[in-house]
């Protein structure tokens, strides 16, 4: 990032110190950055409301934007052609929707999209929906229309902010041209601050178009909003106590962890009072899932392992989790015998669902270091790491590949992860695929999982893909699991991938299913496949060369490896159709409401 | 749409299936709170008043309302109204929920960006409703005398209608309403509770702290047992 800090004016610095000490820091990391570039240039005054808005995006460092032009949105597209920022033009306002999450994921910094008002504000919505449901840092930038016709019913309008509030972590409807860049600030900073999450501003055509020749404010959030970054000492104290004293611990790893960087502190805490670790879906990739106190994520498609731990540890120390019920399974069953020492940064997630102990009010690294400064002993629980060893080996996630039975997708995964580095990036859909892609792919490091959690959003995967490749360093490859259902909402992307140039391996575990509606509907359903079945599915591979990508096919087994091989080599976007079993099913399984240590291991057990 | 075929494989995973695992011993209740399964289960739900002092701008009340109905909080009043200071107007809640969801909905009330501080009012808080009442005036002498008996005024007289206003705790007016029945009751107008704590303490006026309650613990480090509040009706 560069251009980040911007210096605040000298009447406000008395109260602004803290703010400047991480400025501070950041113009540290940039000026270095940016010796390498070209020097800056001081940058032209701004004249309009809409220069303003991009002003503001260039002073926090924003690099790319995601969006679809349209009317009410122009005079800030008009003011985005002489920035720096690049535009990435999508083919659908949902697609810039994930992009920018995804953006968001990978770099850590919030990603930009931007739609005009009406159809396209409301495309937006549900990427909007579902930065909100997994926290990930985003800002939505929508055209309105002109102030004194809202309310009207006017051409294109859509009350944007009634329609975002209960999916956005903050949203504004800006009313002024000298403070809409003031606006754009405090929404990207909000967007950071604290637990992440999307925050919107609705820029009507007269705010953007009238003149203004003031600069937007350093980019801040509000002043009644406040962050606690450590926690409280007493209950620090009497939470290494517990862990101490713990006969059978483990640790809950959540996305909390990857978004407030604390893998590292949560790797160390781990390994150093030899604790086993559990994660949750968003949590992937916060802890190495060879090591040997992984026992990888729990919950509803969790391995074995993880649900016997989570269910049968005495103290749980969840980090950054929101006690989702994908994860907890029935409340009355979930790690019943625990106490809970709960981190987070919101205060609102500690015993919303699951009732802590230990409530710890923090940034999760912060408090893992105030917790390890507090811990005299590391817990006596070799016992326990026996028994969780013993529980890998008693469930192991292997799967038969019989060669007279079309390829299991579970293979396909395992070949791409073989095939690709460490720091590789998977995004995906949802459905059956999407369990695979997280039960076969081992992941060792923060930010290379990149899925829809909490929303579930089929079609998520592809356009996740644009923003995520953008978001990495060029040797990181970029791959998306699809399903055939999932890639057919949004593949029209594709345009945009090949367009772009963007480097995208993409393979759909083509089952001809709505798979994960498939498998309930044969547990739950009695078999009746209502609309479940496509009886007619596109050549992936033939669409893709339509678009102008690579398109390649898979149906035997021999044929993996090297399809595998040629389509990362292509230096462009490639879509392999892998035609896989159609009737393999994700397990282990807790049904919803279930008891994690009961989970499933066929559909017979359900 | 067609029947399936017959040959779906029923793959699955290896290991000791559900009924030849250990199971725990403990339960957690629906408030995900570990409990004694011979001890009652669900805790009781309590009224209370929440006081949220906000900023004054547009949509605020709106912010607030739709967290309430989007988190299925029980909420019996909302008012909101100025303050002392321009900028800032406050917001009063009653609501009625078990411990876990009170403490759920200040955490959620606190988090909303344009909420400056929030706070749950001791039982002896000033509480304050207003009620006009519209009666018929076919007695209005003993309207007249029931006004006063609840410190009420008469804001309105026709020949067919009397309209009092009586001012109160929620059960003055309550009661009030009960004893006007007599002549007809043809329209009520309620406020909804507003309230303020007493003496010097504040009653939401100072920055909060992000979590009001911490547990108590033992020398140990053993958490004492969460107490709830006794349940007050005013
Ligand atoms: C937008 C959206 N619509 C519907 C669903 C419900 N749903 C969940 S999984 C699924 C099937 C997905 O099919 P596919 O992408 O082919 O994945 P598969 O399960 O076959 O691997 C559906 C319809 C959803 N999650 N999201
Ligand atoms: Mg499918």
């Amino acid at each position: 990032m560069s251009e980040r800090a911007a210096v605040s004016p000298p009447d406000e610095q008395d109260e602004e110190h803290e703010h400047e000490q991480e400025q501070d820091e950041h113009s540290e990391q940039s000026a270095s950055d940016s010796t390498e570039t070209e020097p800056e240039s001081t940058p032209e005054p701004v004249t309009t409301g809409a220069q303003s808005v991009i002003r503001a995006l260039e002073n926090v460092g924003v690099e790319y934007a995601f969006g679809v032009q349209g009317g009410a949105i122009m005079p800030v597209y008009d003011a985005l052609y002489d920035s720096d920022i690049t535009h990435v033009t999508m083919a659908h306002e949902q697609g810039a929707s994930h992009a920018a999450d995804a953006y968001g994921i990978v770099s850590g910094e919030p990603g930009v999209c931007l739609a005009t008002s009406g159809p396209g504000a409301t495309n937006l919505v549900t990427g909007i929906a579902d930065a909100d449901m997994d926290s990930d840092p985003m800002i939505a930038l929508t055209g309105q229309v002109p102030t004194e016709m809202v309310g009207n019913d006017a051409f294109q309008e859509t009350d944007t902010t009634g329609v975002t509030t209960p999916i956005t972590k903050a949203n504004t409807f800006s009313s002024h041209a000298d403070t809409v860049g003031d606006d754009v600030g405090e929404a990207f900073a909000l967007a950071n601050t604290g637990r992440p999450g999307p925050t919107l501003v609705d820029l009507p055509k007269d705010v953007t178009l009238s003149e203004t020749d003031r600069e937007p404010a350093e980019a801040r959030v509000p002043d009644t909003y406040e962050v606690q970054e450590r926690a409280d000492d007493e209950v620090v104290r009497a939470a290494a106590r517990r862990i101490e004293d713990s006969q059978r611990p483990a640790l809950l790893l959540g996305g909390g962890v990857i978004k407030g960087d604390a893998s590292q502190a949560c790797r160390e805490f781990a390994t150093e009072h030899e604790i086993p670790v559990v994660t949750t879906m968003p949590g992937i990739g916060s802890f190495p899932e060879d090591h040997e106190l992984s026992m990888e994520m729990a919950g509803m498609h969790g391995t074995g392992y993880a649900n016997m731990a989570i269910t049968h540890c005495d103290t749980l120390i969840g980090i950054g989790t929101r006690f989702d019920d994908r994860l907890t399974g029935g409340i009355e069953t979930f790690a019943p015998d625990a106490e809970l020492i709960h981190i987070d940064i919101d205060p609102a997630e500690i015993s919303k669902n699951i009732h802590a102990e230990y409530p710890l009010v923090g940034d999760a690294a912060t408090v893992v270091e105030q917790l390890d400064e507090e811990m005299e002993r590391s817990p006596q629980a070799k016992k326990w790491r026996a028994q969780c060893q013993q529980w890998k080996s008693e469930y192991p996630m292997a799967y038969d590949t019989p060669e007279d039975e079309p390829v299991k997708p579970q293979f396909v995964v395992e070949a791409l992860d073989e095939a690709t580095s460490d720091r590789a990036i998977v995004t995906t859909g949802v459905g059956q695929h999407q369990m695979w892609a997280c039960q076969y792919w081992t992941y060792t490091e923060p930010r290379t999982w990149v899925s829809s959690h909490g929303l579930g959003t089929m079609g998520y995967g592809f356009p996740a893909a644009v923003g995520a490749r953008l978001a990495a360093d060029d040797d990181q490859e970029v791959i998306c699991v699809e399903g055939d259902g999932s890639f057919l909402m949004t593949m029209q992307e594709l345009a945009v991938a090949v367009r772009e140039h963007l480097d995208i391996t993409i393979v759909v575990l083509n089952n001809e299913y709505i798979g994960m509606v498939r498998q309930w509907q044969d547990a739950f359903f009695e078999g009746r496949h209502s609309a479940s079945e496509y009886h007619w599915c596109p050549e992936f591979d033939t669409l893709a060369e339509a678009f102008g990508a690579k398109g390649f096919r898979i149906d035997e087994y021999d044929e993996v490896a090297d399809t595998v091989e040629a389509a990362l080599a292509y230096d462009g976007p490639s879509v392999i159709d892998a035609h896989v079993d159609p009737q393999a099913n994700v397990y282990p399984m807790v049904p919803s409401g279930g008891d994690n240590g009961q989970f499933a291991l066929s559909e017979d057990q359900l | 749409m067609s029947q399936e075929n017959t040959n779906t494989t029923t793959q699955g995973l290896e290991g000791p299936p559900p009924e030849d695992r250990p199971r725990p011993q403990g339960r957690r209740n629906a408030q995900g709170i570990r409990i004694d399964p011979e001890v009652e289960a669900e805790p009781d739900t309590r009224r209370t008043v929440i006081s949220a002092l906000v900023k004054h701008e547009p949509g605020v009340l709106s912010d607030v309302s739709g967290l309430f109905s989007r988190r299925q909080f029980n909420i019996e009043s909302l008012t909101v109204g100025p303050t002392e200071d321009d900028d800032r107007a406050r917001i009063t809640l009653v609501i009625e929920e078990h411990e876990p969801g009170i403490e759920q909905a200040k955490k959620q009330l606190r988090k909303l960006v344009p909420v400056i501080s929030v706070r749950e009012l001791a039982p002896d808080a000033m509480r304050r409703e207003l009620m006009l009442i519209k009666v018929n005036a076919t007695r209005p002498d003993q309207v007249a005398a029931v006004a006063g008996m609840y410190d009420g005024q008469t804001v309105d007289a026709s020949p067919e209608t009397v309209t009092v206003q009586v001012t109160g705790s929620r059960q003055k007016i309550e009661a009030a309403i009960e004893t006007f029945e007599q002549f007809g009751i043809r329209e009520i107008s309620r406020t909804g509770t507003t309230a303020l704590a007493r003496g010097t303490e504040e009653t939401a006026a100072t920055k909060g702290p992000a979590s009001e309650s911490t547990p108590e613990y033992t020398e140990d480090g053993t958490p004492t047992h969460p107490q709830t509040t006794p349940s007050d009706d005013d």
